[in-house]
């Protein structure tokens, strides 16, 4: 009965192709958006548990959001299009350091043409939107491979894009402004002449692009476009049987997931760390972001987050369990129980529904759609 | 690994002011560990967690990740919690008045680059010796081994000697090439700053190609019993610095084994008590005790909040008679902190492995400030620049 679409009619072409058609599906958004909205901040302003204190925004929240965003980018390639990536942690590093360069000033000296190129610190917003553009032109020419090569090669391919890039940014001391120990750390956040500094602001500047973000990929994936990376998926040749260009829809698979995963690295480094190194986008942040895919769900907007926070916040707590219930054991212990924990888990979940959370979640939505009268 | 050791030593040394004494004039301690693994993201996360418990908030962190330090330095101003990276973290923190929070206690990685090269000129006879001689330098690529980078440039200037630097991707399992290319170039000498598995690999890489061990020194993180016992006899003759204390059991030690481990609650193994991390792990624990300690006697004797503590560091004072007081004698030489040094201290000597043990084998030296000081001003004040920091007036402040 809760999701009982009986009476819903849908009268005109508009309603037909609504972003969400069904009401039960928009009420629930709308609440999700306003606790995540006005809610957490409102709770947090008023220092109520547990979101009165940093640690939840900071530490839980802000990750997560972030990740999420990443996620979606990877889904897009990975889930919607099928081409397997293992270098998103690699386009997370070229957000991040081109917008750190963008917002620190660009200066190319080329002397031997006998003048330099000098761009002046872009404001940080432009930064990071411009971090995802650069993202993207690098996504479309580590996608060109995609057009010959298939699955796992293409895996390789992009491996090949995360090494590469892992070494330019620790060798070529350019993108890091010189820094003696190549650590480099983001300028001040300043957005129209508002600093973005306490962790509730940092929290609403990353869920409004999340939030932004998340609405364009879902109506992307749901158009033309996505259908043609879906096809493409399913099956490429079939696809082109039926006219859909493989050079065109693979690679703008990969420019649209490389700017979306660009914008999140840039962010990541920005708005999370702070300051960092190529360390924090190593091969590992690939996995990570693989696996939360997979785990999520493919081919779900929503699977993103779901994997996102499993993947995040679950070490976090199996971290935290034994010593909020008071139970001593060593750090190391702690440690090791999280990762024998965390990986049968996965293990677990993938043989009982490979097809992740999203697909659990749409069961249980087909269920409720019967309840109470199942056939 | 190399941290387990290490967080040994500190979990014991506040067991121990627990034990012993009760706490802190009355303020018993609370500590929290949190496993980093050396990822920077996961650091952040666990600085979130602790910065707030107690009733006062932290009093101050210990990263033990130079890459955690770059990323913690602002929120740690901001949060107005001392971030001590003891033998750590960034080298130009060492000036108080830009990085108030910041406190790379008893030697920088510039003061230990320029402690080596002192060393180095001792054994060829002499800084007009070290002219044309090759020293390079074996890093980890991370902040932590990038660090000695440009004192060891400016060094090499000063000296005339060729100095060349040789990436090891983390974690440095992976050395083959490097070590090739150290057999074809021969350096006089190779400067080893690693960290883990790193150093282990590195003796024997030098073993397979032959290159004296004793014409290795490693920095101080690359010089305990973890690093070289992997390597077996391979190892011997491998020297490394010393952050001023080496292995060996002191007064403390005693006090510790009485108070701690009699009632069952170390957290090392007994026969680990004295290797050097340990060592080095319970001096960090007494330093933060101490600048607590100093800070009460301003403050009150009660739980200090993270700013409070700050005012203990900077006016910390470890004279030679409240380090025998301590049971450190022998271990440390006297520290002063002050508002525009936040090193406290410059000294260190060489330890060379034997196969068994560390033993010392060089007198004190001290770094050279007249090297050190002008990269410290040059680079502090570019990031106070960056940052928009508006440097403290320190012969202003008490």
């Amino acid at each position: 009965m809760l999701y009982r679409e009986a009476g819903q009619f849908k009268t005109t072409y508009a309603e037909d192709m609504a972003i969400f058609p069904i009401r039960q599906d928009r009420m629930a958004l709308a609440i999700l958006l306003g606790i995540a909205f006005i809610g957490v901040p409102l709770l947090a302003d008023f220092d109520i548990w547990p979101f009165g204190s940093d640690y939840l925004l900071r530490a839980i929240l802000l990750p997560f959001l972030i990740l999420a965003l990443a996620a979606i980018g990877v889904n897009i390639l990975v889930g919607y299009c099928g081409q397997i990536s293992l270098g998103s942690g690699a386009f997370m590093a070229i957000g991040a350091y081109s917008a750190y360069k963008l917002g620190t000033g660009v200066h190319i000296p080329l002397a031997w043409l006998g003048f330099a190129i000098s761009i002046p610190p872009l404001p940080v917003l432009l930064s990071i939107l411009l971090g995802g553009l650069a993202a993207a032109v690098v996504g479309i020419l580590f996608g060109v491979p995609s057009l010959r090569i298939k699955g796992l090669y293409l895996a390789v391919a992009t491996l090949a894009a995360q090494f590469f890039f892992d070494w330019v940014f620790l060798r070529v001391s350019w993108f890091t402004n010189y820094a003696p120990s190549g650590s480099v750390s983001a300028p001040t956040l300043d957005f129209f002449g508002l600093n973005v500094g306490t962790p509730i602001e940092r929290y609403m500047l990353c869920l409004i692009f999340v939030t932004v973000f998340a609405f364009l990929a879902k109506n992307l994936v749901r158009g033309n476009l996505g259908r043609q990376w879906m096809a493409i998926r399913d099956m490429d040749i079939a696809a082109e049987l039926i006219g859909i260009r493989p050079l065109y829809a693979k690679l703008t698979a990969f420019a649209v997931s490389s700017f979306i995963i660009g914008v999140a690295g840039a962010l990541w480094a920005f708005v999370y760390l702070g300051s960092w190194e190529p360390l924090a986008f190593s091969i590992d942040r690939s996995l990570q972001l693989l696996f939360m895919v997979i785990i999520g769900g493919l081919g779900s907007i929503m699977g993103a987050f779901v994997g996102a926070a499993f993947i995040l916040i679950l070490p976090i707590l199996l971290n935290r369990i034994p010593s909020e219930l008071g139970v001593p054991l060593s750090t190391e212990t702690i440690t090791h129980l999280e990762f024998i924990i965390f990986g049968s888990l996965i293990c677990y979940l993938l043989i009982k529904e490979p097809h992740g959370f999203a697909r659990l979640i749409s069961i249980g939505k087909e269920k409720l759609r019967l309840w109470p009268f199942p056939y | 690994m190399n941290g387990v050791p290490y967080a040994n030593g500190v979990a014991d040394y506040y067991n121990l002011v627990n034990e012993r004494d009760g706490g802190i004039n009355g303020v018993k301690l609370l500590v929290e560990e949190c496993e980093t693994g050396y990822a920077t993201d996961k650091g952040v996360e666990c600085y979130e967690r602790l910065k707030g418990k107690g009733p006062t908030g932290a009093a101050f962190i210990n990263p033990l990740s130079t890459g955690i330090t770059f990323a913690l330095t602002e929120k740690t101003a901001t949060d107005k919690i001392p971030i001590i990276t003891m033998g750590y973290g960034r080298a130009d923190s060492k000036n108080g008045a830009v990085f108030a929070y910041n406190f790379p206690l008893l030697g920088t990685y510039w003061s230990a680059a320029d402690i080596a090269v002192q060393h180095i000129a001792k054994e060829v006879g002499g800084f007009d010796k070290l002219k044309g001689k090759k020293i390079s330098l074996l890093y980890h690529d991370s902040p932590y081994g990038k660090e000695p980078i440009p004192m060891l440039q400016v060094l090499a200037k000063k000296y005339g000697f060729e100095f060349t630097p040789i990436p090891v991707t983390h974690p440095g399992v992976e050395q083959k090439s490097q070590w090739l290319s150290i057999r074809q170039n021969r350096p006089d000498y190779v400067l080893v700053w690693g960290w883990g598995v790193m150093n282990g690999t590195a003796v024997k890489e030098a073993a397979a190609v032959a290159y004296p061990r004793d014409k290795m020194i490693g920095v101080w993180w690359s010089g305990a019993e973890p690093d070289v016992e992997p390597a077996g006899d391979q190892a011997v003759g491998y020297k490394a610095l010393m952050l001023q204390h080496g292995a060996g059991k002191f007064p403390v030690h005693a006090d510790i084994e009485k108070h701690v481990y009699a009632k069952g609650k170390g957290a090392s193994e007994p026969g680990k008590i004295g290797e050097v991390l340990y060592n080095r792990g319970m001096v960090n624990a007494m330093l933060g005790v101490e600048a607590i300690r100093k800070a009460q006697e301003k403050f009150g004797k009660k739980p200090l909040t993270g700013e409070q503590v700050r005012w203990g560091l900077e006016n910390l004072n470890l004279t030679d008679a409240r380090i025998k007081e301590l049971g450190f004698e022998g271990m440390l030489k006297p520290i002063k902190i002050s508002c525009s040094d936040h090193e406290g201290a410059r000294d260190g000597r060489v330890q060379q492995w034997d196969g068994k043990g560390w033993k010392v084998i060089s007198d004190w030296y001290t770094a050279n400030q007249s090297e050190t000081e002008p990269l410290v001003e040059e680079v502090s004040a570019k990031y106070a620049a960056d940052k928009k920091i508006q440097p403290r007036d320190c012969s202003k402040e008490s």
